[in-house]
């Protein structure tokens, strides 16, 4: 509504009204250069996140590379089929699983008892000290891990298998036995990742009020008592959080570390879903085949994480969105 | 404030400090082992001594390793994996974070969902890989360092930390006529060193260390980084750590378990000269506090 009087100097300088849309293309002329600069970002999810994501129809055709996506023939769920009635699919379930399982039970807990005692360190200097070294691990990389496992474990040679040697005369073929596979793999997270899995549990503790520790004292409370109604709630949702992640990557198993732990010897405990895509597809260029196992693998997870939110809400936790 | 612990209070401190210590030792004794088993002379290895500090130490070794070809070669891939791969992951993260930082970006929300979505679910290594051969990367190094470019995480930390920058900086620039490329290059960045820092050291660690997406698109084995070269020759005890022409002929060759060891120390060095650096930024809690945003 412009002015009629202009008997004073208004500063009523109106610009014509405009129409949302034409602000919105305003806004985004003005902001040009943020669209270009996004360009690299933008480019790289489309064709590298999204890409594939595409790529998973062919888990309902019958792939061929030199056909390739268009040309190749539809067969449905053929592979989905072919995989659920496989002798080898309850294996490899009962191997995902168990792994899964060991995981949870012996490495889950590790990190929060860990932060749980540093927690209770009183001099910082230690705490630091101790930090440090424990958070080095995870840097290093997973062949080197596995690498050092080799070179002390080997029967020629072998630092530990010398050592049991001496004592008994005989030599043990850990890396070659079924019944060794899972409690190295679970030795080899734990001591990789244990440090650094601290971390989001220390973060969660430094935020607790002192104060509420200084009351409870006052109150007569001993370390225990403290332990149980300050310090465990205060990462109780921190716990519930990584537990509901847990659950969505239960199907899932170190890819890299397990393939690396494989041999022909100890394949009947390790091979999981993410090797068996592996080798269907790449080494037996089995490509529809194996995406169709990943993608079953895929759904899952998202499920299981879904339904795992759902519970940490309905229990009364924020849940993890 | 001094409270009077208890005798049992007393003893658990004792314990803890003692399990904690033990546990660190754990973390660290087997490179000690490793490093010391590197310079192991002949003559201790055939006695088979478990030892921690040698008396006698050899670097014939480390002599035999760098005067092999593959393993130098290995080491300059992995040295220009890392390098170049960092910056590319860099410029592509901070510039996406820093559009997205922007609250008042039209289509906004819909980028943001669309990143987070590619965090639950993908297509999976099968059509990546399919993807990768169509793009004509397979036995490049380039398909070592685009497909994982930009990580979702790591992007929108950073973004978080750049919508922590005050405001009032980018605003007076702009005023003066600073275009948005402007401040990104000139206040943003600059602004922002510790961050790159951090997050530049993760994703360089994350170069060196890798070695799955190498066995997946590269064939050429004068194109593998270390660490592929590594399994190689520790796992398979294939491949021989054998170019000697290159040796004084005089010169014996060390035992294959002190080589063996030595190479391990030359794919882990690196990443513990780093640490340092990498360990001050987070424990600082540039981590932890944008997690938590």
């Amino acid at each position: 509504m412009s002015s009629n009087s202009s008997s004073q100097l208004t500063l009523n300088v109106q610009k014509p009204a405009k129409s949302p849309r034409a602000r919105a293309w305003a806004k985004i002329k003005k902001d040009k250069w943020l669209y270009i600069l996004m360009i690299p970002g933008i480019l790289y999810f489309l064709i590298f996140a999204y890409g594939p994501m595409w790529g998973v129809l062919i888990a309902f055709q019958e792939y061929s590379p030199f056909l390739g996506m268009a040309k190749s023939e539809w067969v449905g769920f053929l592979h989905f089929k072919n995989f659920f009635t496989d002798p080898d699919f309850m294996k490899l379930l009962i191997n995902t699983l168990t792994l899964s399982l060991y995981n949870l039970l012996f490495y889950f807990p590790a990190p929060i008892i860990l932060a749980l005692l540093l927690n209770e360190v009183r001099h910082s200097g230690f705490k630091r000290v101790i930090q440090t070294f424990i958070y080095i691990p995870h840097f290093i990389s997973i062949v080197i891990v596995v690498s050092i496992t080799y070179v002390f474990l080997t029967t020629e040679g072998g630092v530990i298998n010398d050592l049991v040697f001496k004592l008994t005369g005989e030599r043990i073929n850990f890396l070659g036995s079924p019944q060794w596979f899972r409690p190295l793999y679970l030795l080899q997270i734990i001591w990789k990742e244990t440090g650094w899995g601290t971390i989001i549990f220390l973060a969660a503790l430094a935020g607790v009020d002192v104060s509420l520790y200084e009351a409870a004292i006052v109150d007569g409370a001993n370390r225990w008592q403290q332990l149980w109604h300050i310090t465990l709630p205060a990462i109780k949702s921190t716990i519930i959080t990584m537990l509901i992640l847990r659950m969505g990557s239960v199907l899932n198993s170190g890819f890299e570390h397990i393939f690396l732990m494989t041999n022909s010897l100890n394949r009947s405990v390790a091979e999981v879903f993410d090797t068996y895509v592996y080798n269907m597809g790449i080494t037996q260029g089995s490509f529809s085949y194996s995406t169709a196992v990943g993608l079953f693998k895929s759904l899952v997870g998202i499920t299981l994480i879904q339904l795992a939110n759902f519970l940490a809400k309905k229990a009364g936790e924020t849940g993890l969105y | 404030m001094s409270i009077k612990k208890s005798v049992g209070e007393r003893v658990f401190d004792v314990f803890n400090y003692l399990f904690l210590t033990l546990f660190a030792l754990c973390t660290f004794l087997p490179f000690v082992y490793v490093v010391a088993a590197s310079f192991a002379t002949e003559a201790q290895v055939s006695t088979g001594e478990l030892f921690l500090i040698p008396d006698e130490f050899s670097l014939d070794a480390y002599r035999y390793i760098f005067a092999n070809n593959s393993i130098l070669r290995a080491l300059s891939v992995s040295v220009y994996v890392t390098v170049v791969g960092t910056i590319v992951n860099l410029l592509f993260t901070t510039t996406f974070a820093y559009s997205l930082s922007r609250r008042d970006l039209i289509g906004r929300e819909i980028i943001l969902n669309g990143i987070i979505f590619t965090m639950m679910f993908s297509g999976g290594m099968i059509p990546t890989y399919i993807l990768v051969k169509n793009l004509g990367l397979l036995n490049s190094l380039w398909s070592l360092i685009l497909p994982g470019a930009i990580s979702a995480f790591n992007l929108i930390v950073v973004k978080n930390f750049f919508q922590e920058l005050p405001g009032e900086l980018m605003e007076s620039a702009r005023i003066d006529g600073c275009s948005d490329l402007g401040v990104f290059f000139k206040i943003v960045l600059p602004l922002s060193l510790p961050v790159l820092a951090t997050f530049g050291l993760f994703y360089a660690v994350g170069h060196w260390n890798a070695y799955f997406s190498a066995l997946l698109y590269i064939n050429d084995s004068t194109k593998w980084p270390l660490q592929v070269l590594l399994r190689q020759l520790i796992m398979l005890s294939q491949g021989s750590i054998g170019d000697e022409s290159q040796l004084d002929p005089t010169f014996v060759k060390p035992p294959e378990q002190t080589v063996k060891m030595a190479i391990i120390v030359v794919g882990t060095v690196p990443i513990l000269m780093v640490y340092p650096f990498l360990q001050k930024h987070f424990t600082k809690g540039v981590l932890v506090g944008a997690l938590k945003g």
